[in-house]
């Protein structure tokens, strides 16, 4: 794990993130978004976790992302309303921030390198979903089809 | 130099507080389900690197952590983009502001 490709994928990632945070006009605030994504996932490759990296390029970028870009084409009537950034609430996540980096600064045990592993392959993933997290994996699958479910029926038009 | 558990948890750390920012911050429904999910996001990369930094990482319970957040997060949004779309029928609004007919 490299020192330099840690900063400049934090640097693009935070970069991002702030735009997505600070852009006036939506569909840019969702392409950074979509793109401080691609800065978590190179982490999670950066911690050779490729499997959840890949996942979360899928999950995030191919649907979260395209499903967000839909709902704004679909409610564009109302764009450009928004009055910017409120600075109570920039001055709160800063102090958010400030209190966090305090904490971990402050905390001896974190201060430790990464050890060396074998890697993770799917096969292990899988092994260990299908064991140990089979029910946990029922419980998800059943909250996503209530979720898809209840998400439809919210969007359904009412027959008058 | 290599990076210790401490840089990965302020990045981490950074871009939830960045999410917080676009949650407290916008009016509109859309910038604040981009800001939850990005905290969400910064709430993974926390279980990945404490994942990977432990000191035996073979049973992988960060990465299935993770997994099932990222699963969990894709129900979240679908389910606030479609709340985003009946508001916005209702009210022809999305701007949260507007939404103040309960208010006293």
């Amino acid at each position: 794990m490299s020192s330099a490709a840690a900063v400049i994928i934090a640097i693009l990632m935070l970069a991002a993130a702030l735009a997505a945070a600070t852009l006036q006009k939506l569909m840019h605030a969702t392409l950074s978004f979509a793109a401080a994504l691609v800065g978590v996932a190179a982490f999670f490759f950066l911690f050779s976790a490729e499997f959840v990296g890949l996942v979360l390029v899928f999950v995030y970028i191919g649907a979260v992302a395209v499903l967000i870009v839909f709902t704004i084409l679909l409610t564009r009537r109302d764009v450009g309303n928004d009055r910017g950034v409120n600075w109570g609430g920039a001055f709160l996540a800063v102090a958010v921030f400030g209190g966090l980096t305090l904490a971990i600064l402050k905390t001896q045990s974190v201060t430790i390198v990464a050890p060396h592993i074998r890697t993770l392959t799917v096969k292990r993933i899988g092994e260990a979903l299908m064991t140990s997290y089979v029910w946990p994996l029922l419980c998800v699958g059943l909250l996503l089809t209530a979720a898809l479910i209840g998400a439809l029926v919210l969007v359904m038009e009412e027959k008058r | 130099m290599t990076p210790t558990l401490q840089t990965f948890l302020i990045i981490s750390a950074a871009l939830f507080c960045i999410g917080l920012l676009a949650v407290l911050s916008r009016r509109h429904a859309i910038f604040i389900l981009i800001g939850i999910e990005m905290m969400l996001a910064a709430a993974n990369l926390n279980f990945i690197a404490f994942w990977r930094f432990s000191p035996q990482p073979m049973p992988p319970t960060g990465v299935m952590i993770a997994i099932f957040s990222i699963a969990i997060a894709a129900a979240e949004a679908a389910v606030g983009l479609a709340l985003v779309i009946a508001v916005y029928r209702h009210y022809r609004t999305t701007n949260v502001d507007h939404l103040d007919q309960l208010k006293g």
